[in-house]
């Protein structure tokens, strides 16, 4: 009994206080305080929806795209790869994309990787390994930081992991750079600070990243005409590759496994009411 | 062994009888979960969870053995090696990814075990020494999955870390050096992310023997069931083997192809991007949340705003910060109380009107509310809704239950777990003495608990 | 009093059905059995060596400085790698040695490059239990036939890394190398 009267107080004391002094004041102040600034970005963000027709990997039977992969490849080098590492991706890896091991071996000698001199020990570069990973351009983080306008370009290893649908989130990043509504701009007092570019798909659409790409920019071997949408979409598809390798292994498992046991379930289900067969007549 | 009828392990060969003399494991194994165990003949599928939690105890251990072999706790390398396992170790996705998502289907067979409890009572003497390990067992588990999710070391580890360990300043006077303690610095560190560590490999063995005692303390009154009636008889309850074994291994099948859908198919979406960003002391991510199956109680320690002052003195008498620490830990400590607020008779919701009412349209939406609202942004109205929902939850238990017990008027009782299964004209010849409620409906009080012996 | 409620109960069985019960019974927990021994392969492949670690990586040593009688040691794959330049004496010795009575029978050809036959490269692990055999480093013991001595259990290989006494089995393991120009050799 005392028990039961102490949680009837306490529990009547608890409500008492969160009402009292936090929903009542909360109220309060939600029905007639200030209503709370609404930032001018929020004016100008759009949220994206991904590349027309979607990519080759999306939904449980997708697979790579390997000729895409390849196109992302080199929109990663020959543009990303100038600010961004991918610290956690190997050259070998690249096998995957259906290079052969010379071409490996060829590509990764393209890279330089930092390196020891073996005679002095003093730090060098030297040709990329295939156990290499991907270099960073900056020797260290402040650097990164000076050369940036104080913004670290990110590693990309995992960025389709780092961000909510981050396949899509790369394409319509890489597509929502763009001039904000002039009247638009200047009845709210909007204006893109100084270093930042307006992209519509950023959260606050202020980017420190510049516009990376542009039409013709690079040439794909396979005689793909290289748009900025065409090449958004490519590399959003390598870098959705980069951050889970094991996505298609993945998915092709789980058909195996989940296949498997539908039918130990099945079977399971089928022994259970065996088992009990014999003990539950039907209610008279 | 609780039940007079209970079937005796019988050695067959000349070995099984030589091990039974010197160590009688195979009995103790046949009386715990074998055809030795006399359990009630109608339980239904929501007792099948408190061993689908014993089948994620294993799996989490397993698989975090396994991750373990390939992980090391050091701020430098701790999420690369996390990314080592992801790529580079032979089938090191599918363990990690069973591991994170084991974490999420463990809490949610857990919770169903916990919700089966609130509804048919089995908090309820005799069985509430059960409960409370119960309630053990998941404080403990909520330490380690609060403190495994610091291991990858990405931004919602370090800063779930950071307000965690945060929580604990809300003390007064202790608190500011007890959290310096925690972390064994002033900032999660390789010291913060060792320990954590340590205790994560150590703390599921010791889950796992509260996990034993909780057992032990299911068989001294034998399992509840869905009428709430205790056992009476014989034709009351079948061996636990082959019935419940082959009713949980179908359970188990149905389990393990949900599980096996979120690993190989949605392994990332009860987690969260910010993961997969190394930790940045520097940058706290947007929306700090903890996991999911922590949202609930992160909802009830949000829900306290305002300071506690003394009207119109603007003296605090308890700062907001510490109310809501003490919400949050008293919403999971109420648990602990909660055989001697619920005094009904009866157990069972189905024959408990008004408690039935509270439970499906109080306790489950203010749950389903506090889930989601633990996880929003910290803005209007979401506070002002989980403040309401946060206050319902205490009512709910510390105020509503202790009433609705004394006011209610149950539903008549069947005489026995045989007459509700099998109707009254079926039910065999019952030993209808010395028991206090005789087969009249309507009495209504099961208090009186079959001898055990 | 112990009577068993499911045989009391289940009293419609015939024959036919115990036989169709009994199999679906072994054929749930045959698939049962198999799915959790399944289970065991990631768990045990795990230990094996992770694709990083596999990862055929090569290394590049200048032999360009080594005088002849001089050895050096290098790294291969995380293992002490031994490369030795032969005086003509030694590679006299060894040719000679060729077809003495040894555990392991090799030529010297057979484990150096043709023209170069001055440069031995071996795997400093001995072969008996993997210890690093002494001689390599100026003033090593070299053991009593010039070449290499573990001094864990006392195998004694010659000039060309052959085990000729002591319980090592085999002789240095030669790794697969290629001279890249007269002074580098990559070795993987």
């Amino acid at each position: 009994m005392t028990i039961r009267l102490g949680g009837i107080i306490a529990g009547l004391a608890i409500t008492l206080v969160l009402v009292l002094w936090s929903l009542l004041p909360g109220a309060y102040n939600y029905a007639f305080g200030p209503a709370p600034e609404k930032q001018p970005s929020s004016y100008f963000y759009e949220h994206g929806e991904g590349p027309a027709g979607g990519f080759a990997f999306d939904g449980a039977f997708g697979k790579w795209d390997v000729a895409q992969l390849q196109r992302g490849y080199q929109v990663y080098k020959e543009v990303c790869s100038a600010c961004h590492s991918m610290k956690f991706v190997a050259f070998r890896n690249l096998k995957q994309l259906g290079y052969t091991d010379a071409e490996v071996d060829a590509e990764a000698a393209t890279w330089t990787v930092p390196g020891i001199d073996p005679a002095t020990g003093e730090t060098t570069t030297r040709p990329g390994e295939p156990t290499d990973a991907f270099p960073s351009p900056y020797p260290n983080a402040i650097a990164a930081a000076a050369a940036n306008n104080n913004a670290i370009p990110p590693d990309l290893s995992l960025m389709t992991k780092a961000r909510h649908d981050g396949s899509n989130y790369v394409y319509d990043l890489l597509t929502g750079y763009g001039e904000p509504d002039p009247a638009k701009a200047a009845k709210v007092g909007f204006e893109t600070p100084d270093g930042l570019y307006f992209n519509k798909h950023f959260h606050n659409v202020n980017i420190a990243m510049p516009p990376p790409l542009s039409d013709g920019q690079v040439t794909f071997a396979d005689g793909t005409e290289s748009t900025v949408p065409q090449m958004s979409k490519d590399v959003a598809a390598f870098l959705t590759w980069t951050a889970e390798p094991s996505l298609v292994e993945r998915r092709q498992t789980g058909w195996f496994v989940l296949g498997f046991l539908l039918f130990a379930t099945a079977l399971a289900f089928l022994s259970y009411k065996q088992i009990w067969a014999g003990l539950k007549p039907k209610k008279s | 062994m609780s039940f007079a009828w209970a079937k005796q392990y019988e050695p067959q060969s000349a070995f099984t009888k030589w091990l039974d003399e010197k160590l009688p494991l195979p009995r103790l194994v046949y009386n715990a979960v074998g055809a030795g165990y006399p359990v009630p003949r109608n339980l239904n599928y929501m007792w099948n969870f408190g061993v689908l939690a014993g089948f994620f105890l294993v799996v989490q251990i397993i698989t975090g053995v396994v991750l373990a072999m390939h992980y090391a706790a050091n701020g430098l390398v701790a999420f690369a090696t996390v990314e080592h396992i992801m790529r580079d170790v032979n089938y090191g996705w599918m363990l990690r990814y069973a591991h994170a998502n084991g974490a999420s289907f463990f809490f949610i067979v857990i919770y169903m075990h916990i919700f089966r409890g609130f509804f048919y009572s089995s908090y309820k003497a005799p069985r509430e020494m059960i409960w409370l390990l119960g309630v053990v067992i998941f404080l403990l588990m909520m330490a380690t999955a609060f403190m495994g999710y610091v291991l990858p070391w990405g931004q919602m580890s370090f800063w779930g870390a950071q307000v965690i360990t945060g929580l604990f300043t809300a003390i007064p006077l202790v608190g500011e050096p007890l959290q310096v303690w925690l972390l064994g610095g002033f900032a999660p560190d390789n010291a913060a992310l060792n320990r954590f560590f340590s205790l994560h490999f150590l703390l599921p063995f010791v889950i796992a023997g509260v996990v034993i005692l909780h057992i032990w303390a299911l068989h001294i009154p034998g399992s509840s069931n869905p009428t709430g009636v205790e056992v009476k008889q014989e034709s009351d309850t079948v061996p636990f083997h082959p019935y419940y074994t082959a009713k949980d291994g179908f359970g188990l099948g149905v389990i393990l192809i949900l599980f096996t859908a979120m690993v190989f198919f949605l392994p990332n979406a009860l987690g969260h991007p910010d993961n997969y960003i190394e930790a940045n002391p520097l940058s706290t991510p947007a929306l700090i949340v903890p996991e999911w199956y922590f949202y609930p109680f992160y909802a009830i320690l949000r829900a306290f705003t305002g300071d506690l002052t003394i009207p119109f003195t603007g003296i605090v008498l308890i700062p907001a910060k510490l109310l809501g620490v003490i919400a949050m830990f008293g919403s999971i400590l109420v648990w602990f109380i909660l055989p001697w607020l619920d005094k009904s008779p009866v157990r069972s919701g189905h024959y408990r009107p008004l408690f039935r009412k509270f439970f499906w349209f109080g306790l489950i939406p203010t749950m389903a509310a506090l889930f989601y609202l633990g996880g929003a942004h910290a803005e209007e109205p979401y506070i002002m809704l989980s403040q309401i929902f946060t206050a319902y939850y205490f009512l709910h238990f510390l105020v509503i239950l202790p009433i609705i017990s004394q006011i209610e008027v149950p539903k008549p009782l069947p005489f026995s777990i045989t007459e509700a299964v099998l109707g009254k004209d079926a039910a065999p010849e019952a030993p209808r003495t010395g028991s206090v409620d005789g087969g009249d409906a309507g009495t209504a009080t099961d208090g009186a608990l079959q001898p055990a012996e | 009093m112990a009577t068993d409620t499911a045989a009391t109960t289940e009293v419609s069985a015939t024959e036919e059905g115990v036989r169709r019960r009994d199999w679906i019974h072994i054929a749930a927990l045959g698939t049962a059995g198999v799915g959790g021994a399944s289970v065991l392969f990631p768990l045990i492949s795990q230990m094996a060596p992770s694709q990083d670690v596999l990862a055929a990586s090569t290394t590049e040593v200048d032999i360009g400085a080594i005088q002849p009688g001089q050895s050096i040691k290098a790294a291969f794959r995380k293992q002490p790698l031994f490369v030795k330049r032969l005086t003509p004496e030694q590679i006299a010795a060894a040719k000679a040695d060729d077809t003495a009575d040894m555990r392991d029978p090799a030529t010297l050809a057979s484990r150096t490059k043709a023209g170069h036959e001055d440069i031995l490269i071996t795997m400093g692990v001995c072969t008996h239990l993997g210890c690093v055999p002494l001689g390599a480093a100026e003033g090593e013991n070299q053991g009593d036939f010039g070449g290499y001595f573990c001094p864990c259990h006392g195998s004694h290989y010659d000039v060309a890394g052959r085990i000729r006494k002591g319980p090592a089995p085999k002789n240095l393991h030669v790794p697969d190398y290629d001279f890249t120009s007269d002074t580098v050799v990559r070795v993987g």
